[in-house]
């Protein structure tokens, strides 16, 4: 009773939030919507929590999210031993990173007034959230060795099966406490996103790449030639 | 061809008194907020020093602006911060963002203690309170205008950039006590037209206003990557820490709108600011900028087109600009400055943002000399004949070599051919007023300047004696058309006005 709350319940309540207040947010308060830098505040311990942290956690999330998408490709991928056991150090490297840069953001916070002026109790709950999310995956991927292979077998199936509106948690229901934990608390991380910080996720600034320099805005259109450059 | 108006200024150097008035109101309008108390969209700075913030000039420390490469031999401008990739690379840490500590950590005083303090022996004190932190400052160590005068001229003048090229003596002489010189730099943001900011800014959200080329930040847009503030060369982009967002000057578009000169503008009380329309041919942008150093400021000022050339006003019309907008280019005092007279130059056009405000460099400082026996040399003192003003500029008190390295890229023949105009408007008034210059000593002046008699006595004028609506002429917005266009009258008619309807503040 309590699994299916917790990862059939849950899951969609958290999903159901993060997609309506994310929504809600992004046109009723599009101002609200940044990445909230202290980096004006105190520079150089930043760098030692956000860049470990940041380039630890994408690369670690793409992971997860390629695995879901193409569990056969990432099955195939694992199955050859050199192959499973680079990515399994690499990940656990990546881990470490998050832990590391976690651990420094959250102590500049705490001990840097002027940071510590800035931040909201929701941003407390954030870091420490991500904080524990990123311990229990360093932990699962320490003891209960190629996580990168049972992931496929058990999580994506159950991921799957709620993303098809057909909930089965048999896939996971056997699993060890704290890599359910650890599944949780991703589901959290959902439910917390519309709310916190972690709304700047979604607006990383790929149109960069491609759009011109210069930004000109016209009200009206500038003459018949009708170029608006 | 694609003409745009682009609402410009021009700074006359010799008229700012250092009063700070300008900095004031523009504080008490827009930046009298929380996360804004340190931001001065309008700073008047001490010249020689390392103004605001610290040392923003040097751009291997900020990396502010653009660099050319020479790509066979064809020079192509390349923004120096970084990349396309590297800005995505360095979003989760910019190396060159300038910190609280580059500016100041701004405080308050602790007022209500010299009223509430209980009984004592002492007079009780209002101690400084962080802004930021809310807790008390021991010290304060750096503050707006921290060198004002020249104060702490050993640490800050000393190490101005604009310094460079300046022989040990003539550094030595500038900051000799009794012979020290200095003069007052008021800068705002120079809505420039290759803004630096606008192309740093990974969301995409500064964009140039096409009617008018002011540049402003989408707050909503806004998602505080925080690169434009080293895009900036001149540091006019401010971080909100409290909002999360990048502000900068809007130029006051709000009065604007309304046929008003920004607030800096109007309260000046040297009356050293001029507003007003330039048109110049968009097309010509990247070309301008990818020439070198010593010819930036003529190419600037070559893509200022004439508002009075019938071909300029009809490719004007036809990339939808008013008549009324190519009227006010025609008056457009800084048009005269720039262009007409070619006394208004660019702060820094090595920069290459092209910056659309302008100043006329400063004559005061530069003419009297003190000499080593500190005899105060005013040139044409010595005999009764104000010659010697003509030929004294290579012996300038502010030597035109840190004068060339403020405004134009390093190139002193420009300031000369300034400073030469500027002393033949002086000797031509001078013979009119005073009437202590001969006829021939004025036609040379004249001749040397490379100006003419009507010229002097309409940049006399303009200089001293400007009214009201010759200093200021604002240009037609048509605000209403504008606003029809993006929002239902209907609706605008029950708004305020003014864009964010909540307050500037995090609420999540
Ligand atoms: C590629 C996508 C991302 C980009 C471009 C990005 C960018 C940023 C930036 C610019 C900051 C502000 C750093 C500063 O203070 O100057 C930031 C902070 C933060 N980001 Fe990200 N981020 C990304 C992905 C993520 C992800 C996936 C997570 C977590 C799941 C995350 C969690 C955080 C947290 C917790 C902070 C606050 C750190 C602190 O100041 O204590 N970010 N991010
Ligand atoms: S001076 Fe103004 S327009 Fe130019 S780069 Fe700086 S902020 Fe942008
Ligand atoms: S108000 Fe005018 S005179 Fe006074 S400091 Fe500002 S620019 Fe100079």
């Amino acid at each position: 009773m309590l699994d299916t709350v917790l990862f059939v319940v849950f899951p969609y309540v958290a999903v159901a939030l993060a997609v309506a207040v994310g929504l809600l947010r992004y046109y009723k308060d599009r101002f609200s919507f940044s990445s909230q830098s202290s980096e004006f505040l105190e520079k150089r311990e930043l760098f030692w929590g956000s860049v470990p942290w940041h380039y630890g956690v994408v690369i670690i999330l793409i992971a997860h999210l390629l695995a879901f998408l193409f569990p056969g490709l990432w099955g195939a991928l694992v199955a050859d031993p050199i192959r499973l056991y680079t990515l399994e150090i690499i990940g656990l490297a990546l881990a470490l990173l998050t832990i590391v840069g976690m651990v420094m953001l959250i102590a500049r916070r705490i001990q840097r007034p002027r940071v510590f002026s800035v931040t909201t109790t929701l941003d407390w709950v954030l870091l420490v959230t991500l904080l524990a999310q990123v311990v229990l995956g360093f932990w699962v991927a320490l003891m209960f060795r190629w996580g990168s292979d049972w992931y496929i077998r058990t999580a994506v199936p159950w991921l799957r099966s709620l993303v098809l509106l057909q909930p089965d948690i048999r896939f996971i229901t056997a699993l060890p406490w704290i890599v359910k934990l650890h599944m949780l608390g991703g589901f959290v991380l959902v439910a917390l996103f519309p709310f916190t910080r972690l709304v700047h996720i979604f607006t990383v600034p790929v149109t960069y790449l491609w759009r011109p320099y210069q930004v000109v805005i016209w009200n009206r259109r500038p003459g018949p030639s009708g170029r608006r450059s | 061809m694609d003409i745009r108006a682009q609402a410009s200024m021009v700074f006359h150097l010799d008229k700012c008194i250092g009063c700070h008035t300008c900095s004031l109101a523009c504080k008490n309008i827009w930046t009298d907020r929380k996360g804004a108390e340190y931001m001065w969209w309008n700073n008047v700075e001490t010249k020689p020093g390392t103004g605001y913030p610290t040392l923003w000039e040097d751009q291997d420390k900020y990396r502010g602006g653009w660099d050319v490469v020479n790509e066979g031999g064809q020079l192509r401008p390349k923004l120096k911060l970084q990349g396309r990739f590297g800005a995505l690379a360095n979003i989760f840490y910019n190396p060159y963002l300038p910190s609280v500590d580059d500016y100041y950590e701004p405080w308050t005083y602790d007022y209500a203690n010299l009223l509430d303090a209980p009984e004592s022996d002492d007079q009780p004190t209002a101690r400084a309170v962080s802004q930021i932190t809310g807790k008390y400052i021991d010290t304060i160590e750096a503050g707006p205008n921290w060198d004002d005068d020249l104060g702490g001229s050993t640490i800050y003048a000393a190490n101005d950039p604009n310094l460079a090229g300046l022989s040990e003596e003539e550094r030595a002489e500038l900051a000799e006590i009794q012979r020290v010189a200095f003069f007052y730099l008021p800068r705002i943001c120079n809505h420039c037209l290759n803004a630096g900011c606008v192309a740093a800014c990974p969301a995409g959200a500064i964009y140039k206003r096409g009617e008018d080329g002011i540049v402003l930040i989408s707050q909503e847009k806004c998602r505080g990557w925080r690169m434009c503030i080293s895009g900036c060369p001149y540091k006019k982009v401010y971080y909100n820490w409290h909002t999360g967002k990048s502000e900068k000057c809007i130029l006051c578009y709000p009065r604007v709108e309304s046929g008003q000169p920004p607030a800096c503008f109007h309260s000046c009380v040297g009356r050293i600011r001029y507003f007003g329309v330039l048109l110049y041919d968009a097309d010509r942008i990247t070309e301008a900028i990818s020439v070198p150093n010593q010819n930036l400021v003529e190419a600037h000022r070559s893509i200022i087109q004439d508002p009075f050339d019938p071909a300029i006003i009809r490719a004007a019309r036809d990339r939808g600009i008013s008549d009324a907008m190519i009227d006010a280019a025609q008056k457009s005092p800084v048009y005269k400055f720039v262009k007409l007279w070619k006394l208004g130059l660019p702060l820094h056009a090595e920069f290459r943002t092209l910056p659309m405000l302008f100043y006329v460099p400063p004559m005061l400082p530069v003419l009297a000399r003190v000499t080593r026996e500190g005899r105060y040399e005013v040139a044409g003192a010595a005999d009764n004949s104000l010659a010697p003003l003509l030929s004294s500029l290579d012996k300038a008190r502010v030597p035109i070599r840190y004068m060339a390295n403020l405004f134009a890229a390093g190139n002193e023949e420009i300031v000369a051919e300034v400073y030469r105009k500027l002393i033949a408007v002086r000797l031509y008034n001078r013979a009119q007023q005073v009437g202590d210059v001969s006829a021939d000593e004025m036609q040379r002046a004249l001749e040397t300047g490379r100006t003419t008699a009507e010229e002097a006595a309409a940049i006399f004028r303009l200089t001293s004696r400007p009214t009201y609506q010759e200093r200021f002429v604002i240009p037609p917005i048509h605000r209403e058309e504008a606003i029809a266009q993006t929002i239902d009258p209907y609706k605008e008619r029950s708004e305020t006005g003014f864009g964010l309807t909540e307050a500037p503040s995090r609420r999540w």
